[in-house]
């Protein structure tokens, strides 16, 4: 991407954020309530998008080698039960990371 | 002073955590091609964790700007909750509030909520924000300028990205008391990916999963995270 196309992508990017924060200060004027599938979108939204993320993250895995899909899917079952045991945000985002890096750079 | 001193205290439990991301963020960045000026630059504008991370492959898969707005929109829509428990405190702020609200993270927000009201005077806000945010580019300008020159392999480190959402995920899914968002998401994404393939899923996925939590809205109440 160019230098002028990276720097547009980040200020969308930028707008966009501001306007999800600055949103419920707009809408909500004085009384009154903000729209109810706003508040709901709000609540549910967050959960459905993670997970969408999580599919993001590993949309090039692939059942053709175990080369393709053992380190990923080894290193997120560690990043979770490192987080269900610790709940430690950090501990589960390192240890789970050098497993990888440890998987693809040496056994696969 | 003592106001700078007392921000300080509040926000120490982000700063390790901010160094930390901002540095992972720089570190991708710099092996996206990017020079620790746009690391920098970005974190100054964005200040999104998640989303920067998802900013890097969005740059380098050339992604359209109509997908990156949509995508931002929705991967931030969590924020509308902050600014909507925020609406009666921030009002009291002046001037400093748009600082505030700009700078809403979900760290800034968690340090802010454990404020007693009392203690929630403008110039403690626009500290707490502006220390955070501080954080947050120094860790990512670090890691740019870190990313090229990491003294070892460093395949396979844009992991951190994937881990990182997972554990949101399974925070997301320990506090929450139902898990249909959270299947619905999963549902629909490993759905479309395997209709449309890597390149083509995600924004189709994101429609149908937005469409369908609307559509069930009527049917079941759905409890969102506990508060």
């Amino acid at each position: 991407m160019s230098a002028r196309d990276s720097l547009i992508m980040i200020l969308v990017v930028a707008l966009c954020t501001y306007v999800t924060r600055a949103l419920p200060f707009w809408l909500f004027r004085g009384s009154g309530e903000l729209p109810k599938a706003v508040t709901y979108l709000g609540k549910v939204l967050p959960m459905a998008v993670m997970a969408t993320l999580v599919v993001y993250c590993l949309r090039s895995t692939s059942f053709q080698s175990a080369a393709l899909f053992a380190p990923q899917l080894i290193a997120v079952a560690v990043v979770a039960a490192l987080h269900v045991w610790r709940r430690n945000v950090l501990l589960s985002m390192f240890g789970g990371t050098a497993v990888y890096m440890f998987l693809v750079q040496t056994i696969f | 002073m003592r106001d700078l001193k007392f921000a300080f205290h509040r926000t120490v439990p982000v700063m390790f955590g901010y160094l930390f991301l901002g540095f992972a963020f720089g570190v991708l960045m710099a092996q996206a091609g990017y020079s620790a000026l746009w690391c920098g630059l970005a974190s100054i504008v964005i200040f999104a964790g998640s989303m920067q991370f998802l900013l890097v492959e969005l740059l380098s898969s050339g992604a359209a700007l109509g997908l990156a707005a949509v995508m931002t929109l929705l991967i931030n829509s969590r924020h509308l909750f902050y600014g909507l428990s925020f609406i009666e405190r921030f009002k009291r702020l002046g001037a400093v509030r748009h600082y505030a609200t700009f700078a809403l993270t979900d760290e800034t927000y968690s340090v802010l909520c454990a404020l007693p009201e009392e203690l929630t005077t403008p110039r403690r806000v626009l500290l707490i924000s502006l220390m955070d945010h501080l954080y947050w580019i120094a860790g990512s300008v670090l890691g740019g300028l870190a990313g090229a020159a990491l003294p070892f392999d460093t395949t396979g480190l844009d992991f951190c990205m994937t881990a990182f959402f997972v554990i949101i995920f399974i925070e997301q899914w320990l506090s929450s008391k139902s898990h249909v968002p959270a299947l619905t998401g999963l549902c629909s994404a490993v759905l479309f990916l395997a209709l449309l393939g890597p390149d083509a899923f995600i924004l189709p996925s994101l429609i149908v999963t937005v469409a369908a939590l609307l559509a069930m809205r009527h049917f079941a109440p759905m409890g969102g995270e506990a508060a």
